[in-house]
């Protein structure tokens, strides 16, 4: 995780955090999640040497059900599923993971700096996320994707817009919570400047709960984005998304293995990232570790 | 309908006073007191006169320019478009005719510069009246007043379903941290916000309508039957209001799959926020100072827990709900339901202007009703966050 540097110990926070690491990635769920997620990626990796047959090539019985030859049965194409889905994960991952980090970037600067500094800038920036919130998320992700005509790289950019607003609330609460606690002032009084005092005192105690949304949202930025594609404003047709897979399962409800993997896939991946998430949340956050080894009630 | 009226004329009366109360507060308080970083620590003696009318009145200013804000977005995205609304609209012989464009054009004020366009929309939108769709020809009011209804009961059921489920989930997986509950719970919420909301109600209508039969199909009520007398615009209140039970019936069973299908998100996700929100709680030192001098669980969890802990719940639950309205787009297209989702897809996918701003100023208008609930409920629920 580079977004917990191995800093000389200048805060508490950091240097507590990544003495908890190492534990909280031998919880379950954690193991779990983290597997799933691995041998996704190295599907997505090698996708051309583990598919049993070419994602587009349509040289199978069409809608076969699942047996020898085709694992997860083929499509109205006679495309074989299990091959479309295993290239499908190069096209949806890779996609996410630069959505998320990029939404994190742009939404959490923008909601740090509203938090801290308040005033007009805050109110400014946080008007503008009201307006993102106040649309509906997929809407506006579909007038912007159609607006911008249906490809995959539009849909990006659609989710992207949508995004952003939720790192800048989150990072904001925070900072704002944060800013008037005592070491926080005490800070600024020994002299920080803002810059520092941002840096040093507050964004160390906040990165847990951001990094936390990061992972979370991973999964909610690959369930938009297949979403859009399922309704026709992402990937093209011949393209082995998996959102589109499911859509075009609902033609033929019949055989119901055409849209029952492609959803699997999706399921699988957001559960994984949302199994570390959770579990990253619960290392990273001191407020329920503190609860934890008080054991309170 | 003189709703849509509403919020535009409330903007006159409203955002006046905010604008004579803003010197007013800060003049009791000093210059630039109050919100400073370091400096405001809390005495905001200047707020105590009519705090709720100054809040309410911020408020509704600031609904005022969220909904010009959202027309004006629309518009301005949805005319950088490459594409074209005339080729969305009209056939390819049509369009070979340039007469027939340029009527076309004319008859929905498409050949007058931007801003006039714009101007003439937001002076329709002071007297109520939204436009008319390009693509059903009918005005943008009576479009909306049929589909959002249908919507609002799919999201207002999905969450209903949701409170009463995720708060009671979530508390139960704080109590009983690190043991078999709280794990099974877990893994089922994380599920719960997992899955793809699109697939799992093409499953749910597959299992439980297609192969067991056990719930009614697509629409919002039987085919055979017609829609209760309308007063609310919900199947289930207006059935009940006029005592048609049957009715009431069917449109409860067409409504509880994708209700349930809608809700499987937020439950999720309100599971996860309640838990952690009272095990936060569960650490603070008032908490273990109720529990020292003898209070009873009972009124600890209700009284001290609870309550603090609610207020992250309910920003949550503001939240999902926007995230419901939306998430109905999905649903309502797998069940077949008239709702806004369907007509907001079918409105952007051919470059209907007027149906979108529509569609987005009706569900602004929900989400900052319901911001605004969230806020009075917080200063209700957390004296701390009053008029912070």
């Amino acid at each position: 995780m580079n977004l917990l540097p191995r800093l000389p110990g200048r805060s508490v926070g950091t240097r507590g955090v990544l003495a908890r690491l190492p534990e909280a990635w031998r919880q379950p769920l954690a193991v779990v999640g983290g597997v799933v997620a691995l041998a996704w990626l190295v599907v997505a990796v090698a996708a051309p040497l583990l598919a049993p047959h070419d994602p587009l090539a349509q040289e199978l019985p069409r809608l076969a059900s699942p047996g020898p030859g085709h694992w997860l049965g083929t499509d109205q194409l006679g495309r074989d599923v299990l091959s479309r889905i295993m290239y499908g994960a190069r096209v949806s991952i890779p996609l996410t993971l630069l959505l998320v980090a990029l939404s994190l970037l742009i939404g959490g600067s923008l909601g740090a700096a509203a938090g801290y500094f308040g005033r007009w800038v805050g109110e400014g920036i946080m008007r503008v996320a009201d307006l993102v919130f106040a649309f509906p998320t997929v809407i506006l992700a579909m007038v912007v994707a159609a607006a911008l005509g249906a490809s995959l790289f539009n849909a990006v950019l659609a989710v992207l817009v949508v995004a952003w607003p939720a790192y800048a609330r989150v990072t904001r609460g925070l900072v704002l919570g944060m800013r008037e606690r005592e070491f926080v002032l005490s800070g600024r009084l020994l002299g920080f400047s803002a810059w520092r005092s941002l840096r040093v005192d507050v964004l160390p105690n906040v990165t847990g709960p951001i990094l936390v949304l990061a992972t979370l949202d991973i999964g909610t930025a690959l369930l938009l984005l297949s979403g859009l594609s399922f309704l026709g404003l992402g990937a093209k047709p011949p393209s082995p998304e998996w959102g589109a897979m499911v859509a075009s399962g609902v033609e033929v409800f019949d055989s119901w293995w055409v849209a029952t993997f492609p959803g699997l896939a999706i399921l699988t991946v957001v559960l994984a990232f949302n199994f570390l998430g959770d579990t990253l949340r619960d290392a990273l956050d001191p407020r329920t570790a503190r609860a934890i080894k008080e054991r309170a009630l | 309908m003189s709703r849509p009226s509403a919020p535009s004329d409330d903007p006159a009366g409203g955002g006046a006073p905010a604008r004579a109360a803003r010197p007013g507060g800060s003049g009791s308080g000093g210059p630039a007191a109050g919100r400073g970083p370091a400096r405001g620590r809390g005495f905001r003696s200047g707020h105590a006169r009519h705090p709720l009318a100054r809040f309410l009145a911020r408020r509704i200013a600031v609904a005022v320019l969220l909904g010009f804000g959202i027309t004006l977005v629309t518009f301005v995205l949805t005319n950088l478009v490459p594409g074209d609304p005339v080729t969305a609209n009209l056939g390819q012989r049509a369009l070979g005719d340039p007469a027939i464009v340029a009527q076309w054009r004319a008859e929905h004020g498409l050949d007058r510069p931007l801003p006039a366009q714009y101007l003439t929309y937001l002076g329709g939108l002071l007297q109520g009246d939204l436009g008319v769709s390009q693509q059903s020809h009918r005005p943008v009011l009576d479009d909306l007043a049929e589909f959002v209804p249908a919507t609002i009961e799919l999201a207002g059921g999905a969450i209903a379903i949701s409170l009463v489920a995720g708060v009671a989930f979530g508390v139960i997986a704080a109590l009983r941290r690190d043991r078999a509950a709280d794990q099974v719970l877990r893994v089922l919420s994380l599920v719960g916000i997992s899955v793809p909301t699109f697939w799992l109600a093409l499953v749910a209508f597959y299992v439980f309508f297609f192969r067991l039969q056990i719930t009614p199909g697509s629409g919002r009520i039987a085919p055979d039957m017609s829609a209760p007398p309308a007063v609310t615009g919900l199947y289930t209140v207006d059935a009940a209001l006029a005592g048609q039970w049957e009715v009431f019936a069917s449109a409860a069973g067409h409504l509880i799959t994708p209700a349930l299908v809608l809700a499987a998100y937020t439950i999720g996700l309100l599971t996860r926020f309640t838990r952690s929100a009272v095990l936060e709680v569960l650490g603070q030192d008032y908490v273990r100072a109720a529990r020292a001098k003898g209070l009873p669980g009972r009124v600890v969890l209700f009284r001290y827990v609870l309550r603090s802990a609610l207020v992250p719940v309910i920003t949550v639950a503001g939240l999902a709900f926007g995230s419901l309205l939306s998430g109905t787009v999905l649903v309502e297209s797998v069940f077949a339901r008239p709702g806004i989702g369907q007509y907001a897809y079918k409105s952007a996918t051919t470059l209907d202007l007027p149906a979108v701003m529509g569609v987005g100023l009706v569900v602004g208008f929900v989400y900052v009703l319901i911001n605004l609930v969230v806020d009075v409920l917080y200063g209700i629920i957390d004296p701390r966050v009053r008029l912070s």
